[in-house]
């Protein structure tokens, strides 16, 4: 019997959305297989979210319970889920490419000496093999990847690689079997404290409908002068790459990617960005991406709408211009 | 504290990348550099060892110009390099280069292993966490604080959207860390000179197989990603692409 489980991520109780993404995956992988889709959810008096869950086109829900699994731990997720998997044999185990997943599933997969294709983007099933399609060389080349081994097959995929509003609602409430697992004592190794965001969040760029970023390309912290006032000329906000931050050149509330903001402007101007995965991940929903770099072969360039391959310190002072011009 | 950080030699960033003839990887004929976050993450050890005296020890998987990246790791001021050295390494899944590295350590005994958080060339951030699983450690992924306790590390985790936390872990234990957890030193003139008389031990793979077993994963193509997106590429000199620019933005996409 061949099967397909979709494991949603929560947090305190609360469904994390992108979970929605995966069971679109799910359904779309079980559609072109004729495998059976099922669905679970891990964690302390969730019964809520597999209630949530069981009104998506799914064969069944699982709620996998434990004390002992709240708060998070990769200790506790791996040793309940390898439990359950082992009562539970399935051919796939999908899940969102989340922090909280990539801190537990490799652990998870070697503990069940199987294997996980992490961040992927899609998948093709061709009659008889699967594969799955993911980004290599930081998005320059794509790999068509197989699996082998009894399984199950861990995937994880790329937030937005899915459409989570392409989940489909079932026609009927799935069951829901609750599963209660005892994790023994020793078994927590971790002791995670309160969750918490650093410092003051000054800027909600999330809500800016145009946002000039800049990447390494920027080259030095005065050249950001440049960047901010393109930005006061078009009305938009100033954003940055992980790097810019972490050299200190702007303040982390401006930063664009998996560990900062995810955004999707009207706008998005990059500036001498080159499109790493980790940052295309925080700004790819935005309406239309400009992208000047001065390598053609950039990445960003795959998902521009405009393109521009030169010198943005030649550029973008006469773009401010233009600009400013257009304005009247 | 004794340290284990495991580095990678990639290709360099802006390296221009071409597929080989079978479509499978790509051509090896480009200048690699030293992954990244592993770079931060030799860092961070030579920093806990300056605090707390102790001992750095790097190892790498890859063919035999990997051992640059150990080089460079010992003129920084590790104390002694391994290079488990075949060209096989390049293709093995994570899984297999968990297993080997475990074999090639197993006389050691360290308080901490450190890997970066990801490759900039797989990209699959699961070398360190399997590696923890096979030798039954705890482990903490994506870290950008590491402090000493009485009982063990209080390290603090970064997760999405700017929310970071600190967890309590004994030792030993492997921790995977973000790039940017601190500032990356240069190797010292001195410290080129010192690092010709600091040990290197090569593992071969021979050494290490019979922990290794096939591969589960494949790549059956590696190839150029087709786009779906239409870009428009506007060229011409500064203010030709400045005015084509502008009217992009403020005929086509209205946003002036």
């Amino acid at each position: 019997m061949s099967s397909i489980f979709v494991i949603v991520e929560q947090r305190e109780g609360k469904l994390n959305r992108v979970s929605w993404e995966t069971i679109a995956a799910g359904q779309a992988i079980a559609t072109d297989t004729g495998w059976t889709l099922e669905a679970a959810v891990v964690g302390s008096n969730v019964a809520a979210i597999a209630g949530e869950l069981a009104q998506k086109k799914v064969a069944k829900v699982y709620d996998i319970e434990s004390a002992r699994l709240e708060p998070y731990t990769p200790d506790a997720f791996a040793y309940a889920l390898k439990e359950f998997l082992q009562k539970h044999p399935a051919k796939l185990v999908l899940m969102p490419h989340t922090y909280q997943v990539r801190d537990f599933v490799p652990k998870l997969a070697t503990a069940l000496q199987t294997t996980a294709i992490s961040d992927v983007i899609g998948y093709k099933y061709e009659g008889v093999k699967l594969l799955f399609t993911r980004q290599m060389f930081q998005g320059k080349f794509v790999a068509d990847v197989s699996f082998a081994g009894e399984g199950p097959c861990f995937v994880t995929f790329q937030n937005g690689s899915f459409r989570a509003d392409k989940a489909e609602a079932g026609e009927a409430a799935a069951p829901v079997e609750t599963v209660n697992v005892d994790v023994p004592d020793g078994v927590v190794r971790n002791q995670p404290q309160e969750v918490f965001k650093e410092a003051k969040q000054a800027v909600d760029l999330t809500q800016a409908e145009i946002i000039v970023s800049v990447g390494r390309g920027i080259k030095e912290q005065k050249n950001i002068e440049l960047a901010r006032q393109l930005a006061d000329a078009l009305g938009g906000e100033l954003a940055a790459s992980r790097p810019i931050c972490d050299n200190g050149w702007l303040p982390m509330d401006r930063q664009i990617g998996s560990s900062g903001q995810t955004v999707a402007p009207k706008l998005y101007l990059a500036l001498g960005i080159s499109g790493a995965i980790q940052h295309i991940v925080g700004m790819k929903g935005s309406r239309s991406i400009v992208a000047i770099n001065k390598d053609s072969e950039a990445p960003i360039f795959e998902i521009a709408d405009y393109a521009v391959v030169g010198n943005l310190f030649d550029i973008v002072p006469t773009l401010i211009e233009e600009v400013k011009k257009a304005k009247g | 504290m004794k340290i284990l950080v495991c580095m990678k030699q990639v290709p360099q960033k802006d390296a221009p990348l071409k597929l080989n003839e079978a479509g499978t990887w790509i051509r090896e004929d480009v200048s690699y550099e030293v992954n990244e976050p592993d770079a931060f993450a030799l860092e961070e050890a030579l920093r806990q060892k300056e605090k707390h005296t102790g001992e750095v020890v790097v190892l790498t998987a890859g063919p035999a110009r990997a051992s640059q990246v150990l080089r460079e790791a010992l003129a920084k001021g590790a104390d002694r390099a391994i290079h488990l050295e075949d060209n096989a390494f390049v293709g093995l899944d994570a899984y297999n280069t968990a297993r080997a590295i475990a074999a090639a350590i197993k006389d050691d005994k360290f308080d901490l292993i450190f890997t970066g958080l990801q490759s900039d060339d797989y990209g699959y951030a699961q070398t360190g966490v399997i590696l923890a699983e096979i030798l039954g450690l705890p482990h903490a992924t994506i870290i950008m604080q590491i402090e000493k306790t009485a009982v063990g590390i209080r390290v603090k985790r970064e997760l999405e959207a700017g929310f970071f936390q600190f967890v309590d872990m004994p030792l030993p234990a492997v921790l995977t860390i973000q790039s940017g957890i601190n500032k990356l030193r240069y190797a010292t003139l001195i410290g080129i000179k010192q690092a010709k008389m600091k040990p290197l031990r090569k593992v071969t793979i021979a050494e290490v197989q019979p922990a290794m077993a096939g591969n589960l994963q494949k790549i059956e193509k590696l190839y150029v990603p087709q786009k779906s997106k239409k870009t428009q590429f506007l060229g011409g000199s500064s203010a030709e692409v400045a005015k084509k620019l502008v009217d992009k933005l403020k005929n086509e996409l209205r946003v002036i």
